[in-house]
């Protein structure tokens, strides 16, 4: 799957899509394969804060559970409701409709210090080499 | 030794394939020091004839032959000897924990079943496949309704079973819970006043037993609705699962936590027993305990699984709903197995009969002057007696009569010290019961 | 598909009967069981309860017969595999021959009657029976005291954990972390939440063992205590515990131990010569008590004597004339871990099993140490051994070999079902990717051995061969893989009447 050129990503795995002060964010295609078939998501609810770095969130599959760090700070405005019923999007349809939060940025400079697209399929592709090494 | 199944000639094997002179050499890691060089002091060997023996011999030191009136957590009621057969089975007596769901088919099946069984008595949603009796599933509760409210108050009724309410002082002391208790009225039930008044949005759950200990019938639907609009939970014990038979369910709590003893598990001196956990869908992610799950194999065909096991410490470790690994499986099988064989009208008629000799136990006694019932609510197959004098004399020259007589309640409640608690069940025969009274009657007659 | 050799081959168990549910054999009328009659005068139920809290029967409760029940319960049992049937080469479970006598013992009337809040007077027999089990036990542990209240392991953690908590309290000063390895049982992390405590993971060196160095930078007087598991979880002996606990010790810390593993160690070492302090024992692991498809168990805590005035009330004591009594008060006791005195059945199990042995106890230790060394000296070259200091009752392999062909320790594991064996444990201890741990304990013999040696170099074979039957199996199982996915999705934890689907054919 081809990593957005207009996203930011984390070395946790997630994405951030900034426009207009308003990010919207979830996890790779890395991530969820890492991961297998997810059964359940936990998000946070509109208005709570959320933290650069800090965990605001788990993601299941049947055998883990995993925590979703925030890439950026800011304030939630919507959690995706349909990840509720179908948390099977998230390894279908990760970087599209399995958006997970959208918050309204309150430090949009974090951004820069994400990795572009490029950069991350370096890391990702540098991890591949680790792990089969 | 019948136990071990190896000949001298195949250990001898079996050290040569591994290239070891001795078994000496296989534990030379434990530092030498510290290696025992002489059996340990232990009574035995005992052939299976004298392992018997040892055991019939403390069975003649006990209560054999006495008639017993206790109750007050652990029930005397019929047991078929059907689920011995079920439960001596050696594919349920000596199988594991259903993880390899393939081969535990049976199990897991059995465990849904109980489930189901524990929701339809209950009237919850949703229940698990066993805590380890009613006083930790209790305890589980409501630190479930702290996660799920994320407060730290907890109202607990005294007339709740005291050891319950002990177990749960012993947990909460270290997960920040602040339990308070709320005392009872002359009707022995719980004053439900005094919850309005110390409902504050602070408080997690509001937790009470239906019976409750003194064997008094608890009225839900008012203290629901306080608790509910304090957005608190109500948690409902249940110690005497029997009275579900002709008692409506608690469907007003949010949580129940009820002791399956009183299903086909013989009282044991204190356990295994087995609690359960019931209560609604939408909490179900926060529920300790295994679940058992309905799913397809790769050929469509119907099986069991052990699921949402994200919640339990092998996957969550620190994180977990509660650090429960081995559970009561087995005792949970034996009241599935029971319950079976009670079926619908089974479990109905042995409630009736339940209700029927404690009336007819309450009458007689109640005939005996300076003998009168404490409290005035409806009661299921318990109840509470004010005596003249001091329980503990009168259980005293009972123990003449072979009788095991009524629990004094002046230890666990100070201000109860001349009254005892009566439980009579469908196992007590009516010519017991009236024994039992002539002994009371004939006792206190007599001048102290 | 591969035909199996005969002599590897094994009975399976599944009679492929296609038993439903007993709600769907339920038929409204049908009765299985019969109360006598009722000799006391009938009374009405609305009149007597109110009507407020008059029921009419469960709802949806099973109405079937007495012969549908035997069947039914039967069927199912079936479709279970089980120590009488064959080996369970579970790591760190010990699941051992469950002595049928102890069943018998257990079911005896003047036992399984016994109420708990009959006079003592009445209960010497159930009290001469806590005594005696507490003094094996503690001659068995090297400890000073027990309490055998606690109703598993996890119950016997949170003890030990709370009596560390009540001890150092009482000196001033509860602290705030307990060190865990981090291959650890996960029980141990969640118990030391429970107890409120905060996890710190310590992460073991290249051996596997507790690294002795970052303890001793780890130990501050904010430590509690450190919970060890001996033999650890990768089956090895921690050589340097009488170490550990002195630097635990120095800084006013304790040394609690996870006794899982006590059957490596019973009649041979004890944990109190150690240095240990606490620890809980397994008796549906070590003392051979039945596992039941997951429990009834029993976890007794036993201690050293500083910790004895923290022990969950009732305590045992003995009174003139050799009397027996419960005290239920005790000024620094914890309180209780659960209601009443313990599972007293699973205890009777217990004992019954020691009486058996007697002081020959060692002789099963010394089986399980050399079934669990054989089975790893002949599958040393078959499946990769990340760590190679000596095993005692279990040996720990990791499916490293067998990813080269995308076969992991789970197909691993579920190939050997066809081979007529319960999986070993399969992913743990964490500090193994890919682990397989196998302790076959004492109960097996040397033919069990040979056949399960066997079984698992056919694998290994197929698994370089033809990596795809593994990768599928089960194969000859009642039922295929099951759908563990949408089972969590969609969680259907209870059987509904009407929309409810019927079983697959």
């Amino acid at each position: 799957m081809a990593y957005p050129a207009n996203y930011r990503y984390t070395k946790e795995h997630e994405w951030v899509n900034a426009k207009d002060g308003v990010a919207t964010m979830g996890i790779t295609d890395y991530a969820q394969h890492e991961l297998g078939d997810v059964v359940f998501v936990e998000l946070p609810e509109a208005g709570k804060k959320l933290e650069t770095g800090k965990s605001f969130g788990t993601v299941e599959s049947v055998k883990a559970v995993s925590e979703i760090f925030a890439p950026v700070s800011g304030e939630v405005l919507e959690a995706n409701p349909a990840l509720k019923d179908k948390p099977e999007t998230i390894n279908s349809d990760p970087h599209g409709a399995a958006w997970m939060v959208k918050i309204k940025l309150s430090n949009p400079a974090e951004l820069e210090k994400l990795m572009d697209n490029a950069a991350y399929e370096a890391y990702i592709a540098a991890k591949g080499k680790e792990a089969s090494a | 030794m019948r136990y071990l199944p190896k000949s001298p000639a195949e250990r001898q094997e079996m050290l040569a394939a591994i290239g070891a002179k001795s078994i000496e050499e296989l534990f030379e890691s434990i530092p030498e020091k510290y290696r025992l060089r002489d059996a340990l002091k232990l009574p035995g060997p005992f052939s299976e004839a004298e392992v018997i023996d040892y055991f019939k011999q403390r069975a003649r030191e006990n209560s054999l032959g006495y008639t017993s009136f206790l109750g007050a957590g652990v029930y005397q009621h019929l047991r078929s000897v059907i689920t011995d057969t079920i439960l001596l089975r050696g594919e349920f007596l000596t199988s594991y924990t259903p993880y390899q769901a393939e081969i535990s088919q049976g199990t897991l099946q059995a465990i849904f079943e109980f489930q189901t069984l524990m929701c339809q008595l209950t009237g919850q949603e949703v229940a698990n496949a066993s805590m380890y009796d009613g006083s930790t599933a209790t305890t589980e509760a409501v630190l479930m309704a702290e996660r799920l409210t994320g407060r730290s108050r907890v109202l607990v009724a005294r007339s709740v079973h005291p050891e319950y309410r002990e177990v749960l002082r012993t947990y909460a002391k270290n997960s920040g819970l602040h339990v308070e208790e709320i005392g009872y009225t002359k009707n022995g039930t719980v004053d439900a006043a005094k919850i309005k008044n110390a409902l504050k949005d602070d408080v997690a759950a509001v937790v009470v037993q239906s019976p409750n200990f003194f064997g008094v019938l608890e009225t839900l639907p008012g203290i629901a609705d306080a608790a509910h609009a304090a957005g608190a939970l109500l948690v409902v014990a249940i110690a005497e699962g029997v009275s579900l038979g002709a008692v409506k369910p608690p469907e007003e709590a949010d949580i129940v936590a009820m002791e399956a003893q009183s299903f086909g598990l013989p009282p044991s001196y204190g356990g295994p027993f087995a609690g359960v956990i019931a209560s609604r869908d939408k909490f179900v992610r926060q529920m300790p305990g295994r679940l058992a799950g309905e799913t397809t194999d790769t050929d469509g065909k119907r099986g069991f699984v052990l699921t949402l096991a994200t919640r339990e410490q092998h996957i969550r470790r620190e994180k977990a709903t509660s650090n429960i690994c081995t559970n009561q499986a087995l005792c949970a099988l034996a009241a599935t197995v029971h319950l079976t064989l009670l079926g619908k009208a089974g479990l109905r008629e042995m409630a009736e009969q339940n209700v029927a000799k404690a009336k007819f136990a309450l009458s007689e006694l109640e005939k005996i002057p300076g003998v009168k019932r404490a409290f005035d609510g409806p009661f299921f197959n318990e109840f509470t007696l004010e005596f003249p004098r001091s329980v503990r004399i009168i259980n005293g020259e009972l123990l003449q009569e072979k009788i095991a007589g009524p629990l004094a309640l002046g230890t666990a409640y100070p201000e109860l010290t001349k009254h005892g608690l009566v439980c009579v069940t469908e196992t007590t025969p009516r010519s017991e019961i009236e024994r039992f009274a002539a002994a009371v009657r004939g006792i206190l007659s007599k001048p102290l | 598909m591969e035909k199996m050799t005969d002599k590897i081959k094994k009975a399976t168990r599944h009679t492929n009967q296609n038993e439903g549910l007993i709600f769907e054999k339920s038929s409204p009328g049908k009765r299985a069981f019969e109360l006598p009659p009722l000799d006391v005068p009938k009374v009405d139920l609305a009149k007597a309860l109110g009507a407020q809290h008059r029921r009419d029967g469960v709802e949806g409760f099973p109405e079937v017969s007495e012969i549908e029940v035997i069947r039914h319960f039967t069927r199912l049992s079936t479709w279970n595999f089980a120590i009488d049937l064959g080996m369970y080469p579970l790591g760190s479970c010990t699941m051992k021959y469950n002595p049928r006598v102890n069943e018998f013992v257990a079911r005896l009337d003047g036992i399984a009657t016994e109420h708990p809040y009959q006079s003592q007077e009445l209960s010497q027999g159930c009290l001469k029976i806590l005594q005696l089990l507490e003094k094996c036990l503690l001659e068995i542990t090297g400890m000073d005291c027990i309490t055998l209240q606690p109703a598993a392991g996890a119950q016997g953690e949170l003890t030990g954990l709370l009596l560390i908590r009540a001890y150092l309290e009482k000196q001033g000063n509860a602290r705030k972390k307990v060190l865990i390895p981090d291959s650890a049982h996960g029980t141990n992390p969640a118990t030391a939440v429970i107890a409120g405590y905060e996890v710190q993971n310590i992460k073991s060196e290249s051996h596997g063992q507790i690294d002795v160095d970052k303890l001793r930078d780890l130990v501050t007087e904010d430590v509690a205590a450190l919970m060890i598991t001996n033999p650890s979880t990768l089956g090895i002996f921690e050589e340097r515990i009488p170490e550990i606990a002195e630097i635990l010790h120095a800084k006013g810390a304790l040394l609690y131990m996870d006794g899982a593993n006590m059957n490596a160690l019973t009649g041979v070492t004890r944990p109190g010569d150690l240095g240990v302090d606490v620890m809980h024992l397994n008796l549906h692991k070590t003392f051979s008590t039945p596992h039941g498809g997951g429990g009834p168990g029993a976890g007794p805590v036993a201690m050293k004597k500083f910790l004895e005035p923290f022990r969950p009330v009732p305590i045992l004591v003995e009174r003139e004339a050799g009397k027996l009594a419960l005290e239920q008060v005790r000024p620094d006791s914890i309180g209780k871990v659960r209601a009443f005195g313990g599972n007293f059945g699973v205890l009777v199990r217990a004992l019954a099993y020691i009486l058996a042995y007697g002081p020959g106890v060692r002789q099963a230790t010394e089986d399980a140490v050399l079934n669990a060394n054989y089975i790893r000296k002949r599958l040393e070259g078959v499946y990769d051994l990340p760590y190679s200091l000596p095993s005692m009752h279990e040996v720990v392999f990791s499916d490293a070999k067998q990813k080269r062909n995308g076969v992991n320790t789970m197909d691993i594991a579920k190939r050997l079902i066809d081979y007529g064996f319960h999986p070993y444990t399969t992913a743990f201890p964490l500090i193994v990717p890919g682990a397989l741990m196998i302790e076959p304990t004492e109960s097996e013999s040397k033919e069990e051995c040979d056949l399960f040696i066997d079984a698992m170099t056919s694998i290994a074979q197929e698994a370089a061969a033809t990596p795809e039957l593994v990768k599928t199996a089960p194969h000859t199982t009642r039922v295929k893989r099951l759908d563990e996915v949408g089972a969590a999705r969609r969680p259907v934890l209870r059987w509904k009447p009407a929309s409810h689907s019927k079983a697959a054919d």
